[in-house]
C-alpha cells in the first residue's frame, strides 16, 4: 500500500514519519513514535485507554488515522509531568488518592482529565464523572478517581 | 515504624502515572511479527477443509498454522476444580476435526505486523458442516440434545453431591417452605488489558522466552512444559505489568500453547496481543448458573434445611479452572447462616458456548444473590424484617470456629468473626430503620423506594503453599522473591510492607521480585484473595530465617553471642553498645563466599521458605443498599451503597478499601449491565462494548466501604484473611433485594435489565 508522510508535533517535539493511509493514530503512537504509554483496550472507541489530545482536544486515537493527524500538535501521557523528577498535580493526586490499580486505562484518564480542567478549573464531581463517562475502567470503581481529579484541579488553580 | 496497618503509597504508581509501565503489547523484539487467530464463526460444526493457499501468497505473511502441524496435540489440563469425569471434555489448543463455540482457534495467521496477519485471516478458507448447536444448560441435559463430545453422553462430564445433616427429616419438621428457580447471567471478568503473549525462541541458549503469562505464571510454565515437551529449564516466563486480572486473565490458554508454539516453528519472536471482539468470544466467561432451591424455615423464622440443584453452564469444554466456580457455589451457598441440613446436586454441562472459569468471588456472587433472595422472599411470608430474619440465623460468634460439614472439594470451617455484630453495625451506618420508614413514605407517594442487605461470608487465601526467598543483596537492600503475581491489585507494595517490617528496615529499602520463572522457582499464583495471605505468610517466615542468619554472620564477627546482638533500623548491634554495630551492606560482604568459608559459614545471605496449610481464611461482611425505581422505565438509582467486611488485618487500607470500590463497582456492572447474550444457534450478540456494557463512572455511586479487622485469622501469622472479593461478592444479592423490596415483586434472576423489571411489574399487576 502507498506511504505517505506526515508530521506531527508530539509533546512539544516534531516528527516526521512514513504511514499508510490506513494506519492508526495508536498504531502510529505506539510502533512508530515508540510511545507505549498509550494504550489500547478496544480498538472501537469505547473504552477510552487510547485518549490522546489532538490540539487540546480529547481523541480515541484508535478511531483517527495517522494521516488525518497530519500537522497536527498531539500530548499523549509521556508529556504530561513537567520534567523527569516532577509529577503533575494530576500525576501526583492520583498517586496519593490512589486514582489507578492495575494502570492501563490511566493514561487516557489523565489525558481526558487534562482537558476538562484546561476547560473547566473547578469542576462538580458530577461534571468530572460526566467527562469520565468515555473512559472505562475495570479496576477503581472510579471513587478515587473523581476524588484525584477534584483535588487536582485544585492544586492547578493554586499554583 | 509499623508499615502493616498504614496506607502506604503505592510503590507501582509512578512509572504507570508517567506512561512507563511495560504492558506485554509494549514489548519489541528485533525481527518480532505478529500473529492473529482464525476462531470458529460456528457455535458447533466439523472441520471439513481448511484452505490457506491465498493467505500464504499475500506478502508480508510468514506462514499458516493448522491442526495439521500439531499432530499428537494433548489437550489443557485442569490445575484446579479437578474432577475426573471433567478430563473427557478438555480443549486441545487448536481445534482438530470440531469446533464446538463461536471463537474455537482454528488456525493462526503469522506475519509481519497485525494489519497483515488479520488480512490474511480473512483469506484462509474453512469448510464448516454445520451441527445442531443447544446454549442452555437444560436443553443440553434433555435426552435428544446434540452431543458435544462423544466421550460425554447427556453433555454432564460431572456432577457431585454434597450432604449435610438429615434433609429429609428437616423438611418434614418445616413450618413454611419456599421454593424457587433462580438464574445469574453469563458474564465476565473483562480486565481493561485484554490478553497478549510475545514469545521468542533462543536457539543458540535454548531458552524459549514468554512474556505475559500472569496470574498462575509457575502453573502455566509447568503446563506449557508438559504440553510441548520442552523441559522448565529450557521455558522462561516474564510477568510484565498487567492490566487487570480478576480471574480470567493468566489461565493456560490455547494462545499459551500457540504462541509460543508459532516462535519456535517460524523461528521468529512472535508477538499476539487479542483484541476486544476475540476476548468476548475467547477468554474465559463465568457466572452462569440455573437453581432450583427449597428452603425450609419454622414460623419463627429458624431455617432448618436446604435443598439445591445447580446446573452450571461451561460452554463447550472444561478449561483449566474444572469444575472450581460451582464447587465454590455448593459450599457457600449457606454463607454466614446456620443450616445444619443441606443437600445439593451440582452438575456441570457441556454447552456450545464460550468455555467458562473464575470471575471474581467465582461461585460465591451466584450462590449469595439465591440465598439472600431466598431469604428476603420467607421473611415476606413470615411477616419479618429482613434484617430480623437474618439475626435468627447468622452463625453466632460463640459458635466459631464454626464447621458446616463435609463438602467433597471445599474446606468449610470458618476461622473466626462476628456476623451478626457486623450485621448490627451496618444496620447503623445506613441508618436502616429510618431507611425503612423513608421507604414506606416514598411508597406511599407512589415512589418505588427500597433496600436490600446482602450477608455474605467470602472465602480467601487459599493453599496449599507459597514460596518466598528473603535476599540481603550486595547494598545492603532486601529482596523478596515471591510466588505470587501482580494482576495489578498492588500486591508489591503489600508485601514491601510486611518485608520491611519484619526485616526492621525502611521500605524504600525492600524490593519485589514477581514472576520471574529464572528468578523464582516455585509459585502458586494470584487467585482467591491469596497474594496477602499466602504470599505474605511465606515472606515472614523467609525473612525470620534471613534475621537468624545476619546474626550468626554479625555474632562471628563481632565475636559475640547471638542472643546479645539486636536488630533495628537495618543494622545488628550489640545489646547496650550501639556504637558496635554492621549494617546489612557491611554483612553482605561478610556472607560473601571468601570471608563467609573461611569462617565456616555458608556464603550469601539468601533463605527460603514455604507456608503450606489446607486451611483457608474467611472474610464476612454487608452489602447494603436503597434504591428507587422509575416505574415507567424500569431504570434503577442506586441511592446510597454500604460494603462493610471485616477482613482480619489491613496491611494496606488504602489498597483494601480500593479493591472494595473496584469489587463494586464491577458487582454492579453485573448486577444491571453486563450479559453474554447469545441466539439459540449459538452465536454470541455481545462481542463489543456496543453490545457488552460495562459500568462506566455514571453507573457507579460513590458507595461507602468500611474495613474492618475485629477477627484476625488464627490460620495464618499475619492474621490476614485477604480483601480481593467481597466489594463485589453479595452486590447483585443486595441489589436484588432492593429492587424486589421497591417494586413489591420477587427477583428470581439477574441481571436487572429495564425489560426484565417492567416484566415483573405487570405480572405484579396481573396478578
Amino acid at each position: 500500500m502507498n506511504k505517505r508522510t506526515i508530521t506531527l508535533r508530539v509533546n512539544g517535539a516534531e516528527h516526521t514519519g512514513e504511514t499508510e493511509p490506513r494506519r492508526l493514530l495508536s498504531d502510529f503512537i505506539r510502533d512508530d513514535l515508540g510511545l507505549t504509554g498509550t494504550h489500547v483496550g478496544c480498538e472501537h472507541g469505547v473504552c477510552g485507554a487510547c485518549t490522546v489530545l489532538v490540539n487540546g482536544d480529547p481523541v480515541r486515537s484508535c478511531l483517527m488515522f495517522a494521516v488525518q493527524a497530519d500537522g497536527a500538535e498531539i500530548d499523549t501521557v509521556e508529556g504530561l509531568a513537567p520534567d523527569a523528577d516532577t509529577l503533575h498535580p494530576l500525576q501526583e493526586k492520583f498517586h496519593e488518592r490512589h486514582g489507578l490499580q492495575c494502570g492501563f486505562c490511566t493514561p487516557g484518564i489523565l489525558l481526558t482529565a487534562r482537558a476538562l480542567l484546561r476547560e473547566n478549573p473547578d469542576p462538580s464531581d458530577t461534571e468530572i464523572r460526566e467527562w469520565l463517562s468515555g473512559n472505562l475502567c475495570r479496576c477503581t470503581g472510579y471513587v478515587n478517581i473523581v476524588t484525584a481529579i477534584r483535588e487536582a484541579a485544585k492544586e492547578v488553580s493554586r499554583r | 515504624m509499623a508499615y502493616i496497618g498504614s496506607s502506604v503509597k503505592r510503590r507501582e504508581d509512578v512509572p504507570l502515572l508517567r506512561g512507563a509501565g511495560k504492558y506485554v503489547g509494549d514489548i519489541r523484539r528485533p525481527g518480532m511479527v505478529h500473529a492473529a487467530i482464525l476462531r470458529s464463526t460456528r457455535a458447533h460444526a466439523r472441520v471439513a477443509a481448511i484452505d490457506a493457499t491465498a493467505a500464504l501468497a499475500l506478502p508480508g505473511v510468514v506462514g499458516v498454522i493448522t491442526a495439521a502441524d500439531l499432530p499428537g496435540l494433548k489437550t489443557i489440563p485442569m490445575r484446579t476444580g479437578i474432577m475426573e469425569g471433567l478430563k473427557r471434555s478438555q480443549q486441545t489448543p487448536i481445534a482438530t476435526d470440531r469446533v464446538r463455540y463461536v471463537g474455537d482457534p482454528v488456525a493462526v495467521v503469522v506475519a509481519q505486523d497485525r494489519y497483515i496477519a488479520e488480512d490474511a485471516l480473512e483469506l484462509v478458507e474453512v469448510v464448516y458442516e454445520d451441527l445442531p448447536a443447544v446454549t442452555g444448560a437444560r436443553a443440553a441435559m434433555a435426552a435428544d440434545a446434540p452431543r458435544l463430545h462423544e466421550e460425554v453422553p447427556g453433555n454432564v462430564p460431572a456432577d457431585f453431591e454434597v450432604d449435610v445433616g438429615d434433609v429429609d427429616r428437616a423438611f418434614a419438621e418445616c413450618d413454611l417452605i419456599v421454593e424457587e428457580t433462580f438464574e445469574t447471567q453469563r458474564h465476565a471478568a473483562v480486565p481493561l488489558e485484554t490478553r497478549g503473549l510475545v514469545a521468542e525462541y533462543d536457539e543458540v541458549r535454548d531458552v524459549l522466552t514468554m512474556w505475559g503469562p500472569t496470574k498462575m505464571t509457575h502453573t502455566n510454565w509447568r503446563i506449557l512444559s508438559e504440553l510441548s515437551g520442552l523441559p522448565q529449564s529450557s521455558i522462561h516466563f516474564i510477568e510484565p505489568a498487567v492490566g487487570g486480572g480478576f480471574g480470567a486473565r493468566g489461565e493456560f490458554y490455547p494462545e499459551d500453547f500457540l504462541v509460543p508454539f508459532a516462535a519456535m516453528h517460524f523461528r521468529r519472536p512472535v508477538c499476539w496481543i487479542e483484541d476486544r471482539s476475540e476476548n468476548l468470544k475467547a477468554t474465559n466467561q463465568s457466572r452462569e448458573q440455573s437453581y432450583r432451591v427449597r428452603l425450609g424455615l419454622r414460623k419463627d423464622g429458624t431455617i432448618l434445611a436446604m435443598d439445591a440443584a445447580i446446573l452450571f453452564n461451561m460452554g463447550g469444554y472444561t478449561r483449566t479452572h474444572g469444575g472450581l466456580p460451582v464447587m465454590a457455589s455448593s459450599a457457600m451457598l449457606r454463607g454466614p447462616m446456620r443450616i445444619k441440613n443441606y443437600h445439593c446436586h451440582a452438575y456441570c454441562v457441556l454447552t456450545n458456548k464460550t468455555p467458562v472459569g473464575t470471575y471474581r468471588s467465582p461461585g460465591r456472587y451466584e450462590a449469595n444473590f439465591v440465598r439472600e433472595r431466598l431469604l428476603d422472599m420467607a421473611a415476606r411470608r413470615l411477616g419479618l424484617d429482613p434484617a430480623e430474619l437474618r439475626r435468627r440465623n447468622l452463625i453466632r460468634p460463640e459458635e466459631m470456629p464454626y464447621d458446616h460439614g463435609k463438602h467433597p472439594f471445599h474446606y468449610m470451617v470458618y476461622d473466626s468473626g462476628d456476623l451478626p455484630g457486623q450485621l448490627e453495625a451496618a444496620l447503623g451506618h445506613m441508618g436502616y430503620d429510618e431507611l425503612r420508614q423513608r421507604c414506606t413514605a416514598a411508597k406511599a407517594e407512589g415512589r418505588a423506594m427500597g433496600v436490600g442487605i446482602g450477608c455474605f461470608v467470602e472465602t480467601s487465601g487459599i493453599g496449599p503453599w507459597e514460596y518466598a526467598r528473603v535476599e540481603v543483596g550486595n547494598n545492603g537492600g532486601v529482596v523478596l522473591y515471591s510466588g505470587v503475581n501482580s494482576v495489578g491489585q498492588g500486591i508489591a507494595t503489600a508485601l514491601s510492607q510486611i518485608v520491611a517490617d519484619e526485616m526492621c528496615v525502611s521500605i524504600d529499602d525492600v524490593r519485589v521480585v514477581h514472576g520471574d520463572t529464572a528468578k523464582v522457582p516455585f509459585g502458586n499464583g494470584s487467585n482467591a484473595s491469596r497474594c496477602t495471605v499466602m504470599g505474605g505468610s511465606a515472606a515472614v517466615g523467609a525473612c525470620r530465617k534471613v534475621k537468624d542468619k545476619l546474626l550468626a554472620l554479625a555474632s562471628a564477627e563481632l565475636e559475640i553471642d547471638a542472643g546479645d546482638l539486636v536488630l533495628e533500623d537495618g543494622r545488628i548491634s550489640v545489646r547496650g553498645a550501639p556504637e558496635r554495630s554492621l549494617d546489612f551492606a557491611a554483612l553482605a560482604r561478610l556472607a560473601l563466599p571468601g570471608p563467609a568459608l573461611a569462617k565456616g559459614l555458608t556464603p550469601g545471605i539468601a533463605e527460603e521458605d514455604f507456608f503450606a496449610t489446607d486451611k483457608r481464611p474467611f472474610p464476612y461482611g454487608v452489602h447494603m443498599v436503597a434504591v428507587e425505581v422509575d416505574r415507567e422505565t424500569g431504570m434503577i438509582e442506586i441511592l446510597d451503597y454500604l460494603v462493610m467486611e471485616d477482613i482480619g488485618r489491613k496491611v494496606n487500607p488504602m489498597i483494601v478499601e480500593g479493591q472494595m470500590a473496584g469489587g463494586l463497582a464491577q458487582g454492579i456492572g453485573g448486577a444491571l449491565l453486563e450479559e453474554f447474550v447469545y441466539d439459540e444457534d449459538g452465536q454470541p450478540q455481545a462481542t463489543s462494548f456496543m453490545d457488552y456494557l460495562m459500568p462506566t463512572a455514571m453507573d457507579v455511586p460513590p458507595g461507602r466501604f468500611i474495613s474492618t479487622e475485629d477477627f484476625p485469622s488464627p490460620n495464618n501469622p499475619l492474621g490476614v484473611k485477604g480483601a480481593g472479593e467481597g466489594g463485589i461478592t453479595a452486590a447483585g444479592a443486595a441489589l436484588a433485594n432492593a429492587v424486589s423490596d421497591a417494586l413489591g415483586v420477587e427477583v428470581t434472576r439477574l441481571p436487572l435489565k429495564p425489560g426484565y423489571l417492567l416484566e415483573l411489574m405487570d405480572a405484579a399487576e396481573q396478578s
